[in-house]
């Protein structure tokens, strides 16, 4: 990025004083991580439309709101939001945070295998030094990028999970941020880094709620390592506020034959930016990144994902859907990029797109850059409305024009959730997209 | 329980049919004859209630009511039921969940109680040894991948499932083996009955082997031109419709 596009980007002075102040906590360390990304957030301010990777989604409107530092206001978590968030009864392991802070009452853990933590990244950075320094930031790069360095910057707290080589944790953990903003826009920077060891595995979910419909951002970065031979299932579940800002990115960094399934289901939000970069940095691994985003009235949902295949033999599969209503708009940019030294790449990836409204829209820009002749890659995407000729084979079996196109619309999403492994959340996704779709089919419910 | 009087019907520019005129009753099983681009499917389709079907004519009532101006779910509601010639493919939703999901939203239409999944499944089984169908077809999405055979048994599996008052068969023999043909025409006659009407519009006299009618009409340039008994369907087959059109010229030259 030149130094001139810098200049005319986006300032946001009080978000930069927090970041500067923040900044000066914690180890020396932290410290000089946070410094480094405090200043490196001053000097890029928000990017604007210019930018490429941001070319369709205008993040203007965050600029402008005077946001205040989220603190660990609980009075939004209410019972109701939480079964929210961990859609369905959970078996597993619950961590529970407020506006990015952990929560300990509300969070329960069962026994865990030895030398397994799993935990406040807070605690961690304290405790647990020596297995959070040589990943932390490690991966998720904030040079050019204005959220990750506030995020960079401003890091509390957020999920640390560290599970050792060879340790299999069965029941799945579930990570639950929970936003609340009393009477004012304020802003959370969770931060979860996740290790799993060579021939280590996990189940991970990421689930971000908001308690009311009220103005935040949450501004979130996930780091996931996945050692040799490491096996990770990782979902991330959005259901934000529809008034809310959601900013994401995962970045995952891929050892010699792990393997990382990461679904992404976004719900909610007003303006979000959902970003998943893998880099295959070993060789055999295998990446799959599944994702569902719904958008309907006015809000925007970006999706960016990139895979690196920067090792021979990897494969990856990508599939993301994109439903979209009333005046909603989704992106979908995802790259797959194939390192020189990376032959026997097998990668496939594939977009597809369902426009509800006259007014949805959708840009779809699937990219393969490729640098090795020895690979086998294919990539597509589509865009399309329901099939009218559907539409009336269910009519004349007298099933409503709204409930037909629910029906439909239903079938296209529901194949992201047919998916998820973990079953009582499957079912309770499903019921999601079901509420999610039933103003389709007001004229049925009246 | 129908009645066709003077209908008119436009596609795009195109004048399909002109002066159309049926009558149905109950019990009564009608079939509907004639080349191609006689208007066959256009009939079909605009007593479904398709779009795109701009009726500039003529009045259909069916069961005391303005069927033109009723939905295509509000037919479904009526009791009236067209088993497709090319039946869609509804990928993403199985068979099972679609038939009950249609056969719940009839009842609802007609004031009753939707059924529980249970004994939805039992009228199921009972109803697919009609058409001879395996019950791992219902887990499938609704006509994906379906050989064409599998396509019309399922279409008059959903009838027998929706128990229409009023059946419309579009081409259902087309694509059949004589297998599938006679698995299909048994369950359409085990579906014969006093209170049930049926329209049968075919090409070939071949269907009407196993499903005889009670009336044979030829549907000529958007007019039946000519009805009698099932005996009129054996005379089409021996001749071809190369009799029926000179006729029709005939019949022209005269009131010119």
């Amino acid at each position: 990025m030149s130094h001139s596009t810098v200049a005319q980007n986006i300032s946001h002075a009080p978000l930069a004083r927090w970041a500067q102040e923040l900044a000066s906590n914690g180890s020396s360390w932290t410290q000089q991580v946070r410094q480094a990304a405090a200043s490196r957030f001053a000097t890029l301010g928000f990017p604007t439309t210019r930018e490429e990777a941001w070319k369709y989604t205008n993040v203007a409107p965050i600029a402008k709101i005077p946001f205040t530092l989220a603190g660990d206001e609980r009075a939004g978590v209410t019972d109701a939001v939480l079964a929210r968030a961990s859609c369905g009864p959970m078996a597993g392991h619950r961590l529970v945070f407020v506006n990015g802070q952990y929560a300990p009452e509300l969070s329960a853990l069962r026994p865990l295998p030895e030398g397994v933590l799993v935990g406040s990244l807070a605690a961690a950075l304290s405790a647990h030094r020596s297995r959070v320094e040589p990943h932390l930031a490690h991966y998720a790069s904030f040079q050019s990028h204005a959220f990750v360095a506030l995020n960079t910057a401003c890091m509390q707290d957020g999920a640390f999970i560290s599970i050792p080589p060879g340790t299999s944790v069965e029941a799945p953990i579930h990570l639950l941020f929970v936003s609340t903003a009393p009477g004012q826009a304020t802003v959370s920077s969770p931060r979860n880094l996740i290790v799993v060891d060579r021939g280590g595995q996990a189940t991970l979910v990421e689930s971000y709620v908001g308690g009311a419909p009220e103005v935040y951002l949450t501004n979130a970065v996930t780091e996931i390592v996945a050692g040799e031979d490491a096996v990770i299932d990782h979902y991330r579940l959005q259901q934000e506020s529809t008034a809310a800002f959601h900013m994401a990115l995962l970045q995952v960094h891929q050892e010699r034959s792990s393997t990382v399934t990461s679904h992404a289901i976004a719900l909610g939000g007003a303006l979000v930016r959902n970003e998943v970069n893998a880099v295959l940095d070993g060789a055999g691994s295998a990446c799959t990144l599944n994702g569902l985003f719904m958008a309907a009235g006015q809000q925007h949902v970006d999706n960016q994902t990139r895979i690196d295949h920067v090792k021979p033999y990897c494969t990856s599969r990508e599939l993301y859907k994109g439903v979209l209503d009333g005046k909603g708009r989704g992106v979908f940019n995802g790259t797959i990029y194939v390192h020189k030294a990376a032959q026997k790449t097998n990668a496939k990836q594939t977009n597809k797109n369902l426009l509800l409204s006259p007014d949805a829209w959708i840009d779809t820009k699937p990219q393969l850059e490729i640098y090795n002749n020895d690979v086998q890659c294919g990539h597509g995407s589509t865009i399309g409305r329901l099939d009218e000729e559907a539409l009336f084979y269910l009519r004349t079996r007298g099933i409503g024009l709204e409930e037909a196109r629910s029906l439909l619309t239903y079938a296209f999403a529901s194949e992201m959730l047919s998916q998820i492994t973990i079953e009582p959340m499957r079912d309770a996704l499903h019921e999601a997209l079901r509420t999610w779709l039933s103003p389709l089919r007001g004229s049925q419910e009246a | 329980m129908l009645s066709i009087k003077n209908l008119h019907v436009r596609v795009d520019t195109h004048d399909i049919l002109h002066g159309l005129e049926l009558t149905v009753h109950a019990g009564e099983v009608h079939a509907i004859m004639g080349p191609n681009g006689s208007g066959k499917s256009t009939l079909a389709h605009v007593l479904a209630g398709r779009d795109g079907y701009e009726v500039t004519a003529g009045e259909v009532r069916y069961a005391g009511q303005d069927l033109l101006r009723l939905s295509p779910e509000e037919r479904a509601g009526a009791g009236i039921f067209l088993a497709f010639q090319y039946p869609v493919e509804i990928p993403g939703v199985s068979s099972a969940y679609f038939l009950r999901t249609a056969l719940n939203a009839l009842r609802q239409r007609r004031g009753l109680q939707g059924l529980k999944a249970r004994d939805f499944l039992a009228l199921l089984k009972a109803k697919m040894s009609l058409v001879e169908m395996d019950q791992s077809l219902l887990d499938r999405a609704v006509n994906a991948g379906f050989s064409g055979g599998e396509k019309k048994r399922h279409e008059i599996l959903q009838m027998a499932v929706l128990e229409p008052t009023l059946a419309i068969l579009d081409e259902t023999d087309s694509g059949l083996d004589i297998d599938a043909l006679q698995i299909v025409a048994n369950g359409v006659n085990m579906l014969r009955s006093q209170e049930r009407a049926m329209v049968i519009i075919t090409h070939y006299q071949r269907l009407l082997r196993y499903i005889v009618p009670d009336y044979v009409h030829v549907l000529f340039d958007g007019r039946l031109v000519k009805s009698g008994g099932k005996a009129l369907a054996l005379e089409l087959e021996e001749k071809g419709y190369g009799w029926i059109e000179a006729q029709v010229a005939r019949t022209q030259a005269v009131h010119a």
